[in-house]
């Protein structure tokens, strides 16, 4: 039932939308507003990467200085060893990468760029980040239950995930599996949000090829998410069951099989690499489009390249399983379409190189995240064929080498590409300029220390370094020497990459408190979000002035035009649109 | 007030309605991955044809009647909803409610006798992809009955008619994983 397209009566009372309900605290917490939403999983998600990151603190220390009391920590156990990189990994991924960069940026952009005023389920939208938030108590609750959190590894293979005589974790492990399978709810119905948000409820005049990219990168990853989640949901059932009941799903002894865990969990697994790279390659293509001046290269075969993207990512996951025991005429097949999944992500750094190309461009704060978004990642993604390919997977495989190539990968998605959507895009968030000469110095206090932690640990890796190991002293070849070298100067690398992250809080503290007010569109881009105030006001634009779309987002130095930019909003021929700086009000 | 986002349609289509049918598409994968578990497991596993004996399919065969039934009445509600009659609409609905109670007191009925006779979710793995997927399904069942019960009594009141088609989607959708379960958990010996 099709309700009509715009209703000017009932925009009446909206202007008053905001005084009802409850007041304060309640108010912020029951808010359906996406932006106050995107916020909350956006802090949410940054506090999770703090627990992270102090846990990556704590066991690197121990790699590098194995049983020194950890300051701030204690001495570490075996156990605590084991459940630090699980939750390490689980938190990283599944609530940090996730929520900050689908969530928090696809709640926050993806109304604001298609000149929608909320998303079309408000309310399903709120009941997601309660989800989440819930979620997240559970995970966290898990690492103080008796016995530990979790300590069966992020990928959660039985027997040892299945078995607490295994693990040792019993209570740990079976919140474990419910914090996850609760995220998962989570993101199951923000993505249903997002799909049918961006379908629906695009402004007027915005057709499917006007849509900016990194709306369209969200939306294909929230369909990717959800075409591959079921069957590892099915699987965290059957996992719960064989923790909780006795059920014997992974159990050989009782007729089951441990690798099918690895089938489902993979199968979700691969696809989720793209769920979160997608949005950070779209948050690059916004920002080197912007600062370079130029329109996107090849828009159309961008949109194609990550709908291929997203169609080989459901035919690669065994390449995970190579040694698992798995058929090795499968290994082929599954070799040669992980090989062929680099090609559309390589095409993707091209189109980038290639917009890139001739362009005037200007190396703010975000532009260098961006710009080194592309590098790093490509040496992750370089890195990625040497463990594609089943031969050399072998030698490699559960080797520093996987670890230090994943980090490449999911480092510059989770971390620079956060930071590049962050900095891009504060001035509309928060109203307010931060500081580019302490943005600067943190992307090279963070860029730097990145590489000279994972450098030394693809080294180590090749020289045979083993992963899930709590002590090398305990393993004469690995001891000493080079060895114990380069794992200490992978744990400097990290103190010191830690440190600078104070900078960046010092630069957001300092720039709420005296930072220079941010004009509409400070960066003077094209997309819907910057015709409106910095921050948007509830609703994002006066219910009579929504915008009306005219053209693609990124029309930048179009020859003939006095303005090297041509907001989406303008209409054809018309002269600079009349904006009057203090009501915003837009003469048309 | 609502947004003016929810009032757009841009696909033509109502919003509502693409969000139960992405809602599908990820069930359709929650199901997908458990039951192709179970066939391939089943394939390694003749064995499993002796647990399978155990199930009645007589009962199996009712509740598949049951099921239709009340997909036939989630499609009359459909029907007088289009009409605008939103208490005829409500009625059939009440009676969809009510084969899913039927549904669900068969299959306690099933599950009792099954366990008093000793066959368990921990005896085999059949027995625990039976009690499992069946389980999930029931599960489905219930939550569907209480959102109709919800959308049955606003369409009584002549309120949010367009609720009864996107609830009797979900419905055939309920439906149609049975049809799977059946022949996979009770046809096949």
């Amino acid at each position: 039932m099709v309700e009509p397209a715009v209703d000017l009566t009932h925009g009446e009372a909206h202007d008053d939308h905001a005084d009802h309900g409850p007041q304060g605290w309640l108010k912020y917490l029951w808010s359906t507003d996406h932006k106050v939403i995107a916020m909350q999983y956006m802090f949410t998600g940054m506090f999770m990467a703090l627990v992270g990151g102090f846990m990556a603190y704590v066991f690197r220390m121990q790699l590098a200085f194995p049983g020194i009391n950890v300051p701030g920590f204690g001495a570490v156990s075996p156990g605590e060893y084991n459940a630090l990189v699980t939750n390490h990994g689980t938190i990283m991924i599944f609530w940090v990468a996730m929520p900050v960069l689908l969530a928090a940026f696809g709640n926050y952009l993806i109304p604001l760029m298609i000149g929608a005023d909320d998303m079309v389920f408000p309310k399903i939208n709120r009941l997601s980040f309660q989800v989440f938030f819930v979620s997240t108590i559970v995970i966290l609750a898990s690492l103080f239950v008796e016995g530990g959190g979790f300590a069966g590894a992020w990928t959660a293979y039985p027997p040892l995930s299945a078995d607490s005589t295994y693990n040792l974790t019993d209570l740990g492990s079976t919140l474990w599996v419910i914090g996850v399978g609760l995220e998962f709810v989570a993101f199951l119905l923000g993505g249903i949000n997002f799909i049918t948000t961006l379908m629906n409820s695009r402004a007027p005049g915005m057709r499917a090829f006007d849509v900016p990219i990194v709306v369209w990168m969200i939306v294909v990853a929230s369909i990717l998410f959800m075409l591959s989640v079921g069957p590892l949901l099915a699987g965290a059932i059957m996992l719960i069951f064989d923790q909780t009941l006795g059920t014997g799903f992974f159990d050989p002894g009782m007729g089951g099989d441990p690798i099918l865990w690895q089938h489902l969990f993979w199968f979700f697994g691969h696809p989720e690499v793209y769920v979160v790279l997608l949005p950070a390659m779209g948050v690059v293509v916004e920002i080197i489009t912007t600062f370079a001046r130029k329109k996107l290269f090849a828009y159309r075969t961008v949109i194609f390249t990550i709908v291929a993207t997203g169609v080989l990512s459901f035919f690669v996951w065994a390449h995970h399983q190579f040694i698992a025991g798995i058929d090795p005429r499968m290994a082929n097949i599954f070799t040669i379409t992980t090989l062929l999944i680099s090609v559309p992500i390589a095409e993707l750094c091209f189109i980038y190189i290639a917009t890139l190309y001739g362009g005037s461009i200007r190396l703010t704060t975000p532009m260098l995240w961006a710009l080194a978004f592309v590098a790093e990642f490509l040496i992750g993604g370089v890195t990625g064929i040497f463990l594609g390919a089943a031969g050399a997977d072998i030698y490699f495989h559960d080797t520093y080498f996987v670890l230090a190539h994943f980090h490449y990968t999911f480092f510059p998605i989770a971390i620079i590409g956060t930071f590049a959507a962050f900095t891009y895009w504060f001035p509309k968030m928060f109203g307010k300029m931060m500081d580019e000469r302490l943005g600067k110095i943190h992307f090279w206090l963070t860029i730097i220390p990145f590489n000279m932690i994972f450098i030394p640990l693809f080294v180590l890796g090749m020289g045979g370094q083993h992963r899930r190991i709590y002590n090398y002293d305990q393993f004469p070849d690995l001891a000493g020497g080079v060895f114990q070298d380069m794992r200490e100067l992978a744990t400097w690398s990290l103190l010191i990459m830690l440190a600078a992250q104070f900078i960046f809080f010092y630069n957001c503290w300092k720039t709420a408190r005296s930072g220079p007010r941010a004009s509409k569109n400070p960066w003077k881009a094209n997309s819907l979000e910057w015709t409106t105030e910095s921050p948007p006001p509830h609703g994002n634009w006066h219910h009579l002035r929504m915008p009306v779309v005219y053209r693609g987002p990124y029309e930048y130095s179009v020859p003939d035009r006095e303005d090297d930019y041509w907001p989406q909003n303008e209409p054809d021929g018309a002269p600079l649109q009349v904006v009057d700086d203090d009501t915003g009000e837009q003469g048309r | 007030m609502r947004p003016i986002a929810t009032t757009r349609a841009a696909t033509g289509t109502a919003t509502g309605k693409l969000a139960v049918w992405w809602v599908l598409a990820s069930e359709v994968v929650i199901f997908g991955g458990l039951l192709a578990s179970y066939v391939m497991f089943r394939l390694g596993h003749p064995e499993w044809a002796d647990a399978a004996a155990v199930t009645n399919t007589h009962i199996g065969a009712f509740n598949t009647w049951v099921l239709l039934t009340s997909s036939l009445t989630a499609v009359l509600a459909h029907q007088a909803a289009e009409r605008g009659d939103g208490r005829k609409a409500a009625k059939f609905l009440y009676f969809t409610i009510g084969g899913a109670a039927v549904f669900i007191l068969v299959k306690t009925y099933e599950w009792w006798y099954e366990i008093s006779h000793g066959y368990t979710i921990t005896s085999n793995g059949f027995w625990a992809f039976y009690y499992t997927a069946a389980g999930l399904h029931a599960f489905h069942v219930i939550a569907g009955a209480v959102i109709m019960a919800f959308v049955a009594r606003d369409a009584a009141r002549g309120r949010e008619l367009h609720r009864v088609e996107l609830i009797g989607i979900y419905w055939h959708f309920v439906d149609i994983v049975w049809i799977f379960l059946f022949p996979l958990l009770y046809i096949a010996k």
